[in-house]
């Protein structure tokens, strides 16, 4: 479903603090399947799924989503699929504050122009799955960690995305929480989502839900497992 | 179009949103903004109202006053003179005015009398503008008194006043008869304060001028067209109220335009970075700040605008009346008439609300077209 | 409420004011026409020059009809005296050296 070719990022090209993030990465990652990145901090993981999930074009390589080359599409378009396709749960929950939890849901998917009254019901289901709608009406600033990061994994599911990318979901959370994250995302995979992971969480990589683990190490892939 | 409509109430519902966050800024800001926009457009109103009333009151003014010169000051004109006007073809009236001015001690203030034939009263009586009546509490029936050139006080009673609707040409008026004209001030029979001549024909008014300047080299002639050119010339843009209060308001968009302009805060930058992250186009991004900007101006120029045409329309411009009263103790009551025209507007919202928002956009253009990837990191 | 609904409500109340604005006005200049002639009127009976806007010297008085020195008060510094005379300029003729008649 995703295939990367020989994929490369370097940042800050030509000048003294040039850094090599990617460095030839060749991979297929199948679809409705949840694949884990894993591997020590520098090692790409960020970037990687950052490459995947049109956030940044590569250096050089080619990325291919659903047999369809997006690695030279204009930005317009670029944005399009990202819209559409994925949904990204980030380390840092990432929510826009002041506002409050309802709107941070309906947010991604304002410049579409979906009527108002449809798109806010979906946010209100959305927010009554993970049990948090009575907080729909309360700032993020006054959520618990759990409760932001719930609303987070609300807001990535807003436009009905196939694929999800989850940076680090678990790093700021305690165990009881990070399970209840697990089982929310396989709730998701039952749902035939596609999942991606960068974790080097255990509860992550070792829980069920992973089909396939990849290490990376360096800006290379060090092994798969399977 | 349903769909960008829907679309630019989501971007406006989350503009708004943003603009909450922080309710006492963004509320003292628009407070600010208002202001400014009000004194400008009050000003704009005010001396356009004016200019084009002047210019339609003054039109029947004399066609051409003859002023005689000595040593560059305005003397008194023989009477004399009259005769070598009338001889000018083209010239139809000639009529010897009698005016100067009177200072009243006892409050401080200037009066104009004027002598008229056809609408003056009768020896011993004046007829009085709304103002003097207003400055010595003087109606009908009420006695004046004036001090003459030679120590003597003479008393005058108050046949009437001059009617409120003409104020703004009338207020510091007392019409006298001739006789007490000459005694107050001693002006001696043969001589006159100028001369007001009316032409038959406008077009050849150049042509008479110059024939009087001809046949009377120590005078200077004042044309009509001068009369108005000076009344369009005090409540131009150039003119000093209005200049004044323009570099003002300029400054005061400026300064304002400037806390906008002088880039984002790490804060404001990590959003637009969260915005693109979860779908946001840099046209989205964009279209947000845009609406920013045109929320606070657009809302000041709107209370600016309407406040202002109540301020000066309604009220008379009264906040201006201190800076145009100055030291003088009369000032005319006069409702002034609403002459405004669609350009007024177009003028005050390129400067009220076009820089704002372009100094809202453009600091944020290169926040909206980074890679959103940094986001994550 | 929507925020948007609310403040486009608020930007079409404006609009509407304006153009109310618009139409008192030009009532108000209607109503006023006869005022305005009856100003006239005045001013061709009686041969008036100017507006009596500022009554504190003669030179802002009678704008129109100041001569060459008055504005300048006699002193060699020719320092402005009145408030007035900041706000207005003397009349153009005077301003031009050696104003010429047309």
């Amino acid at each position: 479903m995703i295939e990367l070719v020989d994929v490369r990022k370097v940042f800050n090209a030509g000048q003294p603090n040039e850094f090599v993030a990617i460095d030839g990465v060749s991979l297929v990652i199948d679809a409705e399947r949840t694949t884990v990145f894993r591997g020590p901090s520098g090692s790409g993981k960020t970037t990687l799924l950052s490459l995947i999930g049109c956030m940044a074009r590569p250096t050089s390589g080619r990325i291919r989503l659903l047999d369809r080359e997006i690695t030279s599409l204009p930005e317009r378009f670029l944005t399009g699929i990202r819209q559409k396709t994925f949904g990204f749960i980030f380390q840092q929950c990432n929510l826009i504050k002041g506002i409050t939890a309802l709107e941070n849901v309906m947010l991604p998917a304002y410049p579409s122009g979906e009527k108002h009254a449809s798109l806010k019901n979906r946010a209100m289901d959305l927010l009554d799955t993970f049990q948090i709608l009575r907080k729909a009406q309360s700032r993020v600033e006054w959520l618990s960690g759990g409760e932001a990061q719930r609303v987070a994994i609300a807001r990535a599911l807003i436009n009905n995305p196939s694929i999800i990318i989850a940076d680090e979901p678990t790093a700021n959370l305690d165990t009881k929480l990070s399970r209840e994250f697990m089982e929310i995302m396989g709730r998701l995979k039952s749902e035939r989502k596609t999942i991606l992971f960068a974790s080097h969480d255990p509860i992550v990589y070792e829980s069920d839900l992973a089909d396939r683990v990849v290490d990376l190490r360096d800006g290379r892939v060090e092994g798969s497992v399977p | 179009m349903e769909k960008w409509i829907e679309r630019q109430k989501h971007i406006i519902d989350f503009t708004l949103s943003s603009l909450l966050r922080r309710k006492g800024r963004n509320a003292s800001l628009i407070l600010v903004y208002t202001l400014v926009v009000f004194m400008l457009a009050s000003v704009v109103f005010f001396v356009q109202a004016i200019k084009r009333e002047a210019s339609v009151i003054l039109k029947d003014s004399p066609d051409m006053v003859i002023q005689r010169m000595s040593a560059g000051r305005h003397e008194l004109i023989p009477v004399s003179y009259m005769e070598q006007i009338r001889s000018i073809r083209g010239v139809g009236a000639v009529r010897a005015r009698l005016w100067g001015y009177y200072y009243d001690p006892v409050v401080g203030a200037n009066y104009t009398l004027m002598v008229s034939e056809d609408s003056g009263p009768p020896a011993g009586s004046i007829i009085i503008g709304q103002g003097v009546s207003r400055a010595r509490l003087a109606l009908e029936g009420d006695t004046l008194e004036f001090r003459s050139h030679d120590g003597a006080i003479i008393d005058l009673g108050v046949k009437s006043t001059i009617s409120r609707e003409s104020e703004l040409v009338s207020s510091d008026l007392i019409l006298v008869a001739e006789q007490d004209f000459r005694r107050i001030f001693g002006t001696p029979a043969e001589f006159a304060t100028d001369l007001a001549v009316r032409v038959r024909n406008p077009k050849e008014l150049p042509t008479v001028a110059l024939k009087a300047a001809g046949l009377l080299p120590d005078t200077r002639q004042i044309l009509k067209d001068e009369i108005f050119r000076t009344y369009d010339a005090v409540f131009s843009w150039r003119g000093g109220m209005m200049l004044v209060i323009l570099c003002g308001s300029l400054l005061a968009f400026i300064i304002l335009a400037w806390d906008k302009a002088s880039g984002l805060s790490s804060e404001e930058r990590r959003e637009i970075g969260i915005l693109k992250a979860i779908g946001w186009e840099t046209s989205d991004v964009l279209l947000m700040k845009f609406w920013e900007g045109m929320a606070i101006s657009l809302s000041s120029l709107l209370a600016g605008v309407i406040l202002a045409y109540v301020h000066v329309f309604f009220t008379s411009a009264v906040l201006f009346e201190s800076a145009l009263k100055g030291w003088a103790v009369l000032y005319p009551a006069f409702r002034v008439t609403p002459f405004i025209d669609l350009s007024q507007l177009v003028i005050l919202f390129f400067l009220a609300v076009v820089p704002y928002t372009v100094a809202t956009i453009i600091p944020s253009w290169r926040a909206a077209t980074v890679d959103p990837d940094s986001v994550m990191r | 409420m929507r925020k948007s609904s609310l403040f486009l409500l608020f930007l079409t109340t404006g609009v509407i004011l304006l153009v109310l604005m618009f139409v008192h006005a030009s009532l108000q200049v209607r109503a006023g026409a006869e005022s305005i002639q009856a100003k006239a009127a005045l001013v061709g009976r009686l041969d008036l020059t100017d507006l009596c806007l500022f009554t504190e010297a003669s030179y802002t008085r009678h704008l129109s009809q100041a001569d060459l020195h008055t504005p300048f008060q006699d002193g060699p510094m020719s320092l402005e005296h009145f408030p007035s005379g900041s706000l207005v300029m003397p009349p153009a003729v005077t301003r031009k050296i050696n104003g010429k008649v047309d």
